[in-house]
């Protein structure tokens, strides 16, 4: 090593005297997206999970190719806190354009490494910084340019490993992983790896601050993202048509069945049970699954926030002429193309009641992974059952980033497939049915399907007023039975779907209420407001639309209840109010929508603030530091 | 002027060859304002599928919104039926054609319906070549919303209020050629022998049939200054050929002189015979057809007859290479993998 190039450590608190933080890190590395960082970064990620350490990974990245800022940060937490968290202990500077915000936001005390030429360390003083001639290291592995850009990321890891204390043997088996076994790409990339660790072990101060330490939490545990775990749910759920169009983040969903799909949906002979579409827009990739569910496909699209804007006329007629068919919805900050690759729960509204007219839609709320890949199961029932769109409210943050979860279970029950008459059973009718008779008293009609071989099987489906035998009616008290029949079957939905969770501790007076993804910061608060304060919380976590008769038990439960969302106007709680009636004068809201994950810090200090003054009925929290905005500013 | 279509074999009997009669295939009472000219495409397609012995119950009838679209209920009473949203109908057709391929799909639409907002669907579906008749039901105007200019009226046609239209028209049967239609043709309600002949070729080609009907709005687009009305239709209609049909199970010899006619043999083993009238226009030429579309809308004739085919070209459906059983009746045996395999896909996530 050149001694012009040794790495400066500049301590300006006294070294640390005191016992390492184990397995409690915050990692936050900032690189230009288009340079491979997503390799190296998920391969930091899953070696942590390799040494049993719960972790988890959220990419920020820009709506662009190549050439922006884009971050990563990795939380690894021995407790299994997974949520994000805003402060970061090891920050990796390599990107020139945010390398100031990305220096100034960090907490006094941090880590920071940064490439040379950044010349970090001559910006503060109360970090400790480590120096490194990545440009020169990577000159030392390849001769061509793009390899060295790609080496370049995987040497920051082996950085990394050796300053907190990553096996290397788990690196290189992450990495194995990563390339999927492929030798060519395999060897360069562990070769940077090496170099990263001889580099740090023999030029850079160690530190005893932050370690990673080998533990047993994560043994038998996947990671997966949350669109790929829908996908394979949908799979196993029976799917047959898929339809879509590319729009982040819901892209990678159909991308993922499509792989699967080929690798476990092809008979012996070669052929495919099921039949994946890449629409022109998404109003034919909701049209196409329609027409598939009402010729009885199991048939399902994913889009977001602006698909669905566009997808709401087909939704309309969805629900009037009752046609099976699930759509998920993987949530980005709106309106318009607002931040399509930064995280919101900002859809719920615009989904409850999508569309012209009376209309109420059924939706289910996934938190995890795993609630990915049993509700895709489940929509797929729920459609048929309730021939009707199914929507399924993910996100980008549970959506396109990677979680730790249990394996996920193989479905046992048999698909529901509904009301659906065959040729026999109307043989037994004498072929008297009605197609929008509501026989049962559920407000759930009977169908048949094209193509059923009996003389009155038919029925004609129209967006247009119709009577109890599908005949074209205006008559004031037919279209009112109707719909009134289609509130009926909406009541009965609530006996079906997912019933929301309720977590309670003895003589709590006030409850949480959240769904999705904001499940994660809602569980460290409460471990915050109760290990901290001595504050006890409920919690109601939502699993879907429409609502069960649980809420309303838990919010008279309760003095206060406070619902967290990230959107700017609490429309789940807004939602919540018009169920309550009455007792709506107990919800507060507290709102997160900055792009970015929802924190618990942000939680817990506004339940604080606000259980100081009952007449703050609502707190928007989480403004950011200025090194997770677009420095580029992009549209 | 000559016949449009050719004498071929006999008269159709009382009952068709699945015992079915021609009251079997017929649907509900029009709605429609008397004489309209979509009401005679409707009864040439009771008689196409009645006289094709096509079962109705294996039929789907598909519609967007507007008067054409309203049609699927006059016709086929037992076949189940879809009446759409506006300009929609092609993804809604897809989707049940993609669930279940064994089913005849027909799509009636208007030229509302297609031309303005539904191109966009009705250009991919071309593209995708799905198997299904798609009707244009044709008239230059909005009839359900009283009488606006479509996107097909001819420039310089003039609305009954008196308003010219100074747009130029937009050719469905020339895009479709252009998009790689393989089956594309024009028709006209006041000639139902060329329309039934179409309409049987049509049943019995695999992939999309593309049928623009010049098809007159008696209330809002039949008066002097109209270009689509009855008399404009009658006085300018120029035939490309005469056409004949014959499916497949008649084993009928048709001979003809050497250059006379051209065969055009279809995949269920069907025939097209076509007549030339014009000595050397070769419908699989597609070329040749935009030119000859595109001349005839220079001279202002309405061209009809088979303007293009391609009856070789696959289907959508042969293209995703689907099991033959339709996918909406696969069951949990056919469609869950076993457990190995989602134990397998967990292991490569550890």
């Amino acid at each position: 090593m050149s001694d012009t190039l040794t790495a400066t450590a500049v301590l300006d608190e006294p070294a640390a005297a005191a016992a390492p933080i184990v397995n409690d890190l915050t990692i936050h590395v900032a690189t230009v997206n288009g340079s491979g960082s997503q390799s190296s970064n998920s391969v930091l990620m899953r070696s942590i999970f390799q040494m049993g350490v719960p972790v988890s990974g959220k990419n920020m990245f820009p709506s662009n190719i190549a050439g922006l800022p884009t971050w990563f940060t990795i939380r690894a937490n021995k407790d299994g806190w997974i949520g994000r968290k805003k402060e970061v202990d090891l920050m990796v500077c390599m990107n020139t354009q945010t390398a100031r915000e990305d220096v100034e936001a960090l907490q006094p005390g941090s880590l920071c490494i940064y490439d040379a030429p950044l010349n970090c360390k001559s910006m503060r003083g109360d970090v400790t910084f480590y120096e490194v001639p990545f440009a020169k290291l990577a000159g030392e592995l390849a001769q061509d340019s793009r390899l060295r850009k790609l080496l370049t990321n995987m040497i920051y890891v082996g950085i990394v490993a050796e300053l907190i204390g990553i096996e290397r043997e788990e690196i290189v088996h992450a990495i194995t992983k990563q390339f999927k076994g492929k030798q060519k790409a395999i060897d360069p990339n562990v070769a940077a790896i090496d170099k990263g660790l001889e580099f740090a072990r023999a030029n850079l101060p160690k530190q005893n601050k932050w370690r990673i330490e080998r533990m047993n939490a994560t043994s038998g545990k996947i990671i997966i993202d949350g669109n790929a775990a829908a996908a394979i749910g949908a799979m196993f759920g029976g799917v047959t048509v898929v339809t879509w169009y590319p729009i982040t983040p819901s892209s990678s969903l159909c991308e993922s069945l499509i792989d699967y799909m080929k690798q476990y949906r092809i008979t012996e002979d070669g052929k495919a049970t099921f039949a994946i579409v890449q629409a022109e827009d998404e109003i034919a990739a909701v049209g196409m699954v329609l027409g598939a569910g009402w010729a009885g496909a199991r048939s399902m699209t994913a889009t977001s926030g602006p698909g669905i804007s566009l997808m709401s006329e087909f939704a309309g007629l969805g629900y009037f002429a009752e046609l099976p068919g699930v759509i998920w919805d993987i949530e980005r900050v709106g309106p318009s193309t607002g931040l399509p690759t930064r995280t919101a729960q900002g859809d719920i509204l615009e989904v409850a009641t999508l569309s012209h007219g009376d209309t109420q839609h059924i939706a289910l709320i996934p938190n995890s992974v795993s609630e990915c890949f049993d509700f895709a199961i489940e929509a797929l029932d729920l459609a048929e059952t309730f021939q009707t769109p199914i929507f399924v409210l993910s996100d980008l943050d549970l959506g396109m980033n990677n979680w730790m979860s249990d394996p996920f279970t193989y479905p046992t029950k048999p698909y529901r497939r509904g009301k659906v008459l065959s040729k026999e059973q109307l043989e037994e009718l004498g072929g008297k049915w009605g197609r929008y008779l509501d026989v049962d008293g559920d407000g759930i009609p009977f169908r048949t399907l094209p193509g059923t071989d009996h003389p009155f099987a038919s029925y004609f489906t129209r967006g247009s007023g119709h009577d109890d035998h599908a005949r074209y009616s205006e008559k004031p008290e037919v279209y009112k039975a109707t719909v009134d029949r289609l509130q009926k079957k909406y009541e009965t939905a609530k006996q079906y779907v997912p019933k929301p969770v309720i977590d309670r501790r003895g003589g709590a007076t006030i409850g949480f209420i959240a769904f999705g993804t904001t499940h994660y910061p809602i569980e460290e608060s409460r471990h915050q407001l109760r290990t901290e304060r001595g504050l006890e919380v409920d919690y109601m976590r939502l699993r879907a639309l429409p609502f069960t008769e649980e809420l309303a038990q838990f919010v008279a439960e309760h003095d206060r209840v406070y619902v967290v969302e990230q959107n700017r106007d609490g429309q789940m709680g807004d939602l919540i109010r018009l169920e309550l009636g009455e007792e709506q004068r107990k919800i507060r809201k507290i709102l997160h929508y900055t792009g970015l994950p929802c924190d618990a810090r942000s939680v817990t200090n506004a339940v604080l603030q606000m259980e100081e003054d009952h007449d703050l009925k609502v707190l928007r929290v989480g403004v950011e530091h200025a090194a997770t905005s677009n420095a580029a500013g992009e549209d | 002027m000559a016949e449009s279509t050719l004498k071929i074999g006999t008269e159709a009997p009382k009952e068709n060859r699945l015992g079915l009669k021609a009251l079997d295939y017929q649907g509900g009472k029009s709605t429609l304002c008397a004489g309209c000219g979509h009401d005679a495409v409707s009864n040439q397609i009771v008689r196409a599928f009645y006289e094709m012995n096509v079962k109705p119950e294996f039929v789907a009838k598909f519609s967007g919104i507007g008067c054409s679209s309203k049609t699927p209920a006059y016709f086929l009473g037992r076949s189940h039926g879809f009446n759409a949203v506006h300009g929609r109908m092609p993804a809604i057709a897809t989707g049940a054609i993609l669930a279940n391929h064994k089913l005849v799909g027909i799509g009636v639409s208007g030229d509302g319906d297609t031309a303005s907002i539904g191109l966009g669907q009705f250009m991919h579906m071309v593209r995708r070549n799905i198997p299904l008749i798609y009707i244009i039901e044709n008239n230059g105007v909005y009839g359900l919303t009283k009488g606006q200019f479509s996107a097909t009226a001819d420039e310089g046609s003039k609305l009954k209020t008196g308003v010219i239209n100074d747009l130029p028209p937009m050719d469905l049967c020339a895009l479709a050629v252009e998009l790689g239609c393989g089956f594309v043709a024009r028709g006209y309600a006041g000639d139902p022998k060329q329309m039934i002949a179409i309409l049987k070729a049509a049943i019995a080609h695999d992939g999309l049939a593309v049928i623009d009907v010049i098809s007159p709005c008696v209330t809002f687009n039949n008066h002097e200054g109209s270009t689509k009305g009855y008399t404009y239709s009658k006085e300018h209609d120029e035939l490309l050929h005469q056409i004949g049909f014959v499916p497949a199970y008649e084993q009928i010899e048709i001979s003809y002189e050497p250059g006379e006619m051209r065969e055009v043999d279809l995949a269920d083993g069907s025939r097209i015979l076509l007549r030339k009238l014009e000595e050397d226009y070769d419908p699989s030429d597609p070329v040749q057809a935009i030119t000859r579309l595109h001349k005839s809308v220079a001279e202002g004739s309405m061209l009809t007859g088979l303007v293009y085919l391609r009856p070789e070209k696959k289907s959508f459906m042969s293209l995703l290479n689907v099991v033959d059983q339709p996918l909406w009746s696969l069951d949990e045996a056919q469609t869950r993998p076993p457990k190995e395999a989602l134990d397998k896909i967990m292991r490569e996530l550890m």
